[in-house]
C-alpha cells in the first residue's frame, strides 16, 4: 500500500470528506511525526508503535567494495519499535 | 536532548489545525490512518509512505533462545516482525537538526549563533545517506 492508496481507502470510508482534505490530513500526520523526530522528540502511539531517535557514534567504517577504511561521522537515526498490540495482531493473536 | 513525547493527541491537534474538522473527528482520523496501516500490514502488505519511510513484515524462522534469568533453553517459535525503514528524506531531517544547535536555541542564546532550521546543507557527508549501501 502506498500513501496515495492509503488516502483512497480513507476517502472510501469517509465519503463526507474531500479527497484533497484527506490528503492534507495524512500529510499533516507524517509531517508532525517528522518534525517531532527532527527535534529529537519521541512519538508514542500506543498499540501501534513508537518512533524515536537513536544516536550513533562516529566510527571507522570500510568501503565494502575496496576495503578502504573511511571515517563515518556520528549521526542521529530514526528508529521504530512495534507496539505490543500490533506485534500480537501480526501473529494472529 | 529534548525529551518530549508526542502522542495521538498532538497528531490530532495537527490534523485539527490543517482542516476544518472538529477536534473529535480529527482524533478519529489519526486513529483511522493507523488502523489502515496496521490492517494492510496484517494482510502481509508493505506500506510505503513517500518521503517518510516504509513498513514491511518479515517472517522469522524458529531458533533456540535462552531464558536469561534461568539459562534454560527455550525454542523461539517462527513469527512475523514489523520492520520500518526510514526514507532518506526522514533520515536527513533527523540528522540535520543537530542536538547542539537545538540546545543553543532554547538555552542562553549565544551572540551570533543563529540556529537555522536547515542547518546542514554543508554536511551532506560523503558516502552517507545517498547510496543506501549499508548492509
Amino acid at each position: 500500500m502506498t500513501k496515495s492508496e492509503l488516502i483512497l481507502h480513507l476517502v472510501e470510508k469517509n465519503p463526507h470528506l474531500y479527497h484533497r482534505d484527506v490528503e492534507r490530513i495524512v500529510t499533516a500526520i507524517f509531517d508532525e511525526i517528522t518534525a517531532a523526530l527532527s527535534r529529537g522528540d519521541r512519538v508514542e502511539l500506543r498499540g501501534f508503535g513508537a518512533f524515536s531517535v537513536k544516536q550513533r557514534d562516529a566510527r571507522i567504517g570500510r568501503n565494502p567494495r575496496t576495503g578502504e577504511a573511511v571515517s563515518v561521522a556520528a549521526k542521529r537515526v530514526p528508529f521504530f519499535k512495534t507496539g505490543k498490540l500490533l506485534r500480537e495482531r501480526l501473529n494472529g493473536r | 536532548m529534548a525529551g518530549n513525547t508526542v502522542t495521538r493527541a498532538q497528531l490530532g491537534e495537527a490534523v485539527y489545525q490543517e482542516v476544518g474538522l472538529s477536534r473529535n473527528e480529527s482524533g478519529e482520523l489519526v486513529e483511522a490512518v493507523l488502523l489502515e496501516i496496521s490492517d494492510a500490514l496484517i494482510r502481509g502488505e508493505t506500506v510505503k509512505i513517500s518521503s517518510f519511510g516504509s513498513f514491511s513484515v518479515r517472517q522469522k524462522g524458529q531458533r533456540v533462545g535462552r531464558n536469561p534469568k534461568t539459562g534454560e533453553e527455550v525454542p523461539i517459535l517462527p513469527r512475523k516482525v514489523l520492520v520500518f525503514r526510514a526514507s532518506h528524506v526522514l533520515k536527513s531531517r533527523v540528522d540535520s537538526a543537530s542536538p547542539k544547535a537545538a540546545e543553543d536555541d532554547s538555552g542562553e542564546g549565544m551572540p551570533g549563533t543563529v540556529a537555522e532550521p536547515t542547518a546542514s546543507p554543508f554536511f551532506p557527508g560523503p558516502g552517507r545517506g545517498g547510496d543506501g549501501g549499508h548492509f
